[in-house]
């Protein structure tokens, strides 16, 4: 896609903005950034509110990962703001964005193999002091499974096993806003709609959830909010609905 | 040969000096696992750990027991000051570049116990030691001591990574040190921990050497091979494997003079590194790939 076909397309950002008038959790404006001296990301604007699940979605090479790992403070940005609970964080290091309550479960090597599930979860609450024994028990009644097998070490577990301890240990936090990068890929469709529906779950319970998804369909169907990114910029936005029922939209990335 | 002449002259120095070198090979894993890279500076750490606990002998007239726990906290902070001038300083430059400013760190180390306690042989104790008689088995109590303390040392080791929580983060950022991070584990902390214990660690394979033979410059230095093939032998990153390693080593170099000349002891530990890399280089209990 070029850059010109970008301009053609009229962003519809603040139309998206005023249907929700929740709490803004995460307000991207203009990210430009990259690895190395490219940018990948060509000004991306995003906004998660309060309560919401937000699915981003596109093809392969859009720039998906990478504006989460941006929010992360895990590649340089280069331009734009990056607002989280009122503060720009764009440039922080991850350990500093952990503390101010954004966690993020990566795609891969996302456990600690050679630690036990109960291990894990309590890396996940490293920075927390105190007593932890609340939000072990809160992860443990989302994932019953995880419960009983706490004592197994994690690299021993099935893959849709792995996602919710990787899952586990983001919650430890009790964060305010949760990155998952392509939670379901690999996973088997009884796992997917497992992960999918302890997402919504947490989203009732009031979490917000940024999501990147390569099941775009299935994503849609419950997201709150979608964004759909192509060569590193924003290509269409909108409820989930109104995504799936967009005929370019279904035609570029859902495989008609 | 009877079994009692096998177990008094072969088997009981082996298991001694297989201490030894387990204490060194601990931290060799601790280093490799956590840190990355291979540490030849680690039996020149421990030469000075030897040296820091005889000068506090010499000066102070203690018992030598009295200044392990001295040479301890100098090899720790020693340890991390090394880091803190220079392998930080190299932290983001290729690991071959750590590996080989460690060379020269070894180098400069024992530049340093040539300088204060010059060249000769030095013992912490003069006259000779019999061994006692416990049901057959000779031994000294230093022999005694030596493997006691190897299993106090690494065992307080082992509970420390296993129950507390900078244990806990010392391992995550040994099994995945990117998720360590996103968890909010700050690298530079586990990193000075863990040279305080390499330190710890060095001074006492340093100091059980010294006592069990003689204090020389080149002591720790001619560890370094063994120390590595043990640490390798029982998996990398492995502290229980490189206990094991430690004492398959040092029992294999004690026993191998039964087969071979005294004078190729020290290849021992060599052909068993060769063919650990060869048959099984993940190691005995399964370390990290090399």
């Amino acid at each position: 896609m070029t850059s010109q076909a970008i301009a053609e397309q009229p962003m519809s950002k603040n139309s998206v903005q005023q249907k929700y008038s929740g709490k803004p959790i995460l307000t991207m404006t203009g990210v430009r950034g990259g690895y190395g001296d490219a940018d990948i990301l060509q000004g991306v604007d995003m906004q998660v509110t309060e309560q919401e699940i937000v699915v981003i979605v596109g093809p392969n090479g859009a720039g998906k990962s990478t504006a989460m790992k941006a929010i992360f403070g895990l590649l340089k940005v280069r331009g734009g703001s990056i607002v989280v609970n009122g503060t720009d964080i764009a440039g922080w290091k991850p350990n500093r964005i952990v503390q101010h309550g954004v966690c993020y479960v990566p795609q891969v090597n996302n456990i600690f193999r050679e630690m036990t599930i109960h291990e894990n979860l309590e890396m996940g609450a490293f920075l927390r002091k105190g007593d932890i024994s609340e939000s072990l028990e809160r992860v443990y009644t989302l994932f019953p499974d995880l419960k009983e097998r706490r004592s197994a070490l994690a690299g021993n577990l099935s893959g849709g096993q792995r996602q919710m301890v990787a899952m586990g240990r983001a919650l430890m936090l009790n964060p305010s806003l949760l990155l998952l990068d392509e939670p379901t890929a690999g996973l088997s469709p009884k796992y997917m709609e497992q992960i999918f529906e302890i997402t919504r779950n947490l989203r009732d319970a009031g979490l917000s959830i940024l999501l990147v998804e390569q099941h775009a369909k299935q994503a849609l169907a419950f997201a709150d909010k979608g964004y759909v990114l192509a060569a590193g910029s924003n290509r269409h936005e909108g409820t989930g609905q109104e995504l799936l029922a967009d005929r370019e939209v279904a035609e570029m990335f859902l495989g008609g | 040969m009877p079994f009692m002449e096998f177990v008094n002259f072969y088997l009981m120095p082996g298991i001694v000096l297989g201490s030894i070198y387990a204490l060194g090979a601990v931290g060799i894993t601790l280093v490799f696992g956590i840190l990355r890279f291979a540490h030849l500076a680690h039996g020149d750490l421990a030469t000075l750990g030897a040296f820091a606990a005889l000068g506090v002998v010499t000066i102070f007239g203690v018992s030598p027991w009295v200044a392990l726990p001295v040479a301890m906290v100098v090899c720790a902070f020693m340890a991390i000051g090394i880091d803190k001038l220079f392998y930080d300083y190299l932290s983001e430059r290729p690991k071959i570049i750590v590996v080989m400013s460690s060379l020269g760190i070894a180098l400069m180390l024992r530049a340093v116990v040539q300088v204060v306690w010059g060249v000769d042989t030095e013992t912490y104790t003069r006259g000779i030691v019999r061994p006692d008689d416990y049901w057959g088995i000779r031994i000294r109590d230093r022999e005694i001591y030596t493997i006691i303390a190897m299993f106090v040392i690494v065992g307080v080791l082992w509970a420390f990574l296993q129950k507390t929580k900078w244990g806990k983060a010392m391992r995550a950022m040994s099994d995945n040190p990117d998720l360590a991070l996103l968890s909010g584990v700050d690298n530079r902390k586990i990193t000075m921990l863990t040279w305080g214990i390499v330190g710890i660690l060095c001074a006492a394979s340093g100091f059980f050497l010294g006592i069990n033979t003689e204090l020389k410059p080149l002591m720790g230095w001619t560890m370094l091979l063994p120390m590595f093939a043990a640490a390798i032998l029982g998996g990398v990153g492995r502290v229980e494997g490189a206990v094991i390693g430690g004492l398959i080593v040092g029992i294999a170099e004690e026993t191998s003079v039964l087969f071979i000349p005294g004078e190729y002891k020290a290849a021992m530990a060599f052909a068993i590194l060769l063919l650990i890399l060869l048959v099984r280089p993940t190691g005995l209990l399964k370390g990290k790939v090399l």
